[in-house]
């Protein structure tokens, strides 16, 4: 493998594990616009927990996974007094306050940024990536799941059938920031170099393009959508300069036509040659 | 020392009070924020700075700024909004998101990622104010925000526009059932907040005497957390809030360094949105139940 292919192939996965956990929050009708912060909490503390207490690679990710999903319950539970717009104007301010603080926080090599890890194969993100996917794909069969898209289409009615909507959200928040710790803890150590930089709103932004525009019903969606954010770019070199640009178009177009994103359960369903039955029922409005 | 810091915060406030004015008049007439208005600002300030820079006089510069920006505003109303209005908010929010990376985006390819820069020597003369001074360009970015909010403060008290902008805020069905032409006035409410965010990019140049693609992120962006502090049932909270957060910024970076003052203005907001939802001036407490 080249090692621009595996470039590629590591982009791809970094960014489908961080936009998995934008995915899962999304799934409870929340919409994180900060979702980098908790990429920066596993890169920073996997990458200081490798390269000043030699700690192993795995043992690394878990403890910035567990890290980042800790703060990202300690964020959800004061963002459950805030719905929609709020929240999410909460989560951009939560995200670019992160920034700032690996700016200023010395210890980690503030602006001038943090290194010193040793690079870990391509192979081994996509492991990860594969253990995240079928964790929710097998999330995605339960009745939690059931009850997480109830809290989502429709929260008073959710709690009045004794759903707890509260746990179901914060849970929610705390697994997706856990999930974007893993990713951030992968990027650390395949890009070898992190500065606060790398994940600020713009960042934020291209983790929930990507999963508006692959899909935000289905776990396989946000990493289609991820997908394309790397390969589209390199396929239509004559767009290279216009990319950002042509995901912005895109995501409008996707909003308007096709509100649940490229992939959803019917589309999949065709692609993997499963049926059952007649049940293509539409899927609701996804984004809500 | 300390009255110099006084002026250069109220300097940047005033700038955020005129972005925020424009997040706010969308946000509280229709309940979208329009996140494609840091990035008018942003190009309304590669606008104003490029015909400064050909030699036309400021005026001319700051007019056709405000002009570009509110086009781009109505293009993005009718783009980005106007088909999604009946969808959840959270959907034209993205939508806006997708127009301003696209403005961003723009913005790169037309001026490039290096910043454009002003001559030092445009606008240096400084006044004395005993143990402060002031510089021209303070002065007139100043003046510039104090007549927009005097001219927005009569267009929405006096005239009809304002007083149809108004009752649609208060309830858009009841409005229209009376008469009022929701669609234009959306327009309208998009346009002037464009125009706004526009005359603010210019001004931005000014105190900065450059300005990049990604100003629309790094200072655009704070006038949401303006916003947020000063109440979104109210526009008018933020004249209080945008001269705090410019205070704020200018102090922090004294006190903390200047990667603080990011970490300092968004820990108000939040601080703000969980103690206070309904924003410092805010009157009914329905701020964060406005979805």
């Amino acid at each position: 493998m080249s090692a621009y292919t595996a470039g590629l192939l590591a982009e791809i996965g970094i960014g489908g594990i961080a936009a998995l956990g934008v995915y899962v929050i999304l799934a409870t009708g929340q919409l994180s616009l900060g979702n980098a912060a908790f990429m920066a909490i596993g890169a920073y503390a996997a990458g200081w927990l490798t390269v000043t207490h030699d700690v192993g690679l795995t043992a690394a990710v878990l403890a910035g996974a567990l890290l980042s999903g800790i703060v990202g319950v300690l964020v959800g539970f004061p963002a459950l007094r805030l719905r929609g717009i709020y929240l999410a104007m909460a989560t951009l301010g939560f995200g670019e306050m992160t920034r700032s603080f690996f700016l200023f926080f010395e210890p980690l090599g503030g602006a001038a940024g943090f290194s010193g890890m040793r690079q870990l194969q391509v192979s081994t993100i996509w492991i990860w990536l594969g253990i995240v996917l079928g964790v929710l794909v097998l999330l995605a069969r339960s009745r939690l799941w059931l009850t997480l898209r109830a809290v989502n289409d429709d929260e008073v009615a959710a709690n009045l059938i004794g759903l707890h909507a509260t746990a179901l959200k914060v849970g929610a928040f705390g697994m997706g920031a856990a999930i974007s710790g893993i990713s951030g803890a992968l990027f650390a150590h395949w890009h070898l170099f992190i500065e606060p930089g790398n994940f600020g709103f713009e960042r934020s932004t291209e983790l929930v393009m990507a999963v508006i525009l692959g899909g935000s019903t289905v776990a396989a969606g946000p990493v289609l959508g991820a997908g394309l954010l790397v390969l589209l770019p390199e396929t239509l070199r004559f767009v290279a300069d216009w990319r950002l640009a042509a995901f912005g178009a895109l995501l409008i177009l996707v909003l308007l036509v096709r509100r649940q994103g490229l992939l959803d359960r019917n589309l999949l369903r065709a692609l993997t040659f499963r049926r059952r039955g007649a049940e293509a029922r539409p899927e609701a409005a996804e984004v809500s | 020392m300390l009255l110099q810091q006084v002026v250069n915060g109220l300097t940047l406030g005033a700038v955020y009070t005129l972005v925020a004015l424009g997040f706010s008049l969308v946000m509280g007439i229709l309940g979208v924020l329009n996140l494609a208005i840091a990035e008018l600002f942003m190009i309304g300030g590669y606008v104003g700075l490029t015909l400064v820079l050909a030699d036309y006089p400021l005026p001319v510069a700051v007019l056709a700024a405000a002009g570009v920006a509110a086009v781009l505003g109505v293009v993005v109303e009718k783009v980005a909004y106007q088909p999604l209005r009946r969808a959840p908010p959270i959907a034209p929010l993205l939508s806006t998101l997708g127009c301003s990376v696209i403005l961003q985006t723009v913005a790169v390819n037309i001026w490039g990622s290096d910043p454009l820069q002003l001559p030092p020597d445009l606008l240096d003369m400084r006044f004395d104010l005993g143990q402060a001074s002031i510089g021209l360009a303070q002065v007139v970015i100043i003046a510039v925000a104090v007549l927009l909010v005097a001219i927005l403060a009569l267009l929405v008290q006096r005239s009809s526009v304002g007083q149809a902008l108004r009752a649609i805020a208060e309830n858009r069905d009841v409005a229209r059932l009376l008469g009022v032409n929701a669609g234009r006035l959306t327009s309208a409410a998009f346009a002037i907040s464009g125009a706004l965010a526009g005359i603010a990019g210019v001004l931005i140049g000014l105190h900065y005497a450059a300005i990049t693609p990604y100003v629309g992120v790094e200072t655009g962006l704070k006038a949401i957390a303006v916003m947020v502090i000063g109440g979104t049932t109210s526009i008018w909270g933020v004249l209080l809030a945008g001269p705090l957060v410019g205070l704020v910024e200018v102090f922090s970076v004294v006190h903390g360094g200047a990667a603080f003052r990011d970490f300092a203005v968004y820990g108000l907001m939040i601080l703000v949105l969980l103690l206070r939802p309904q924003g410092l001036l805010g009157g009914r407490a329905a701020g964060a139940q406005r979805v």
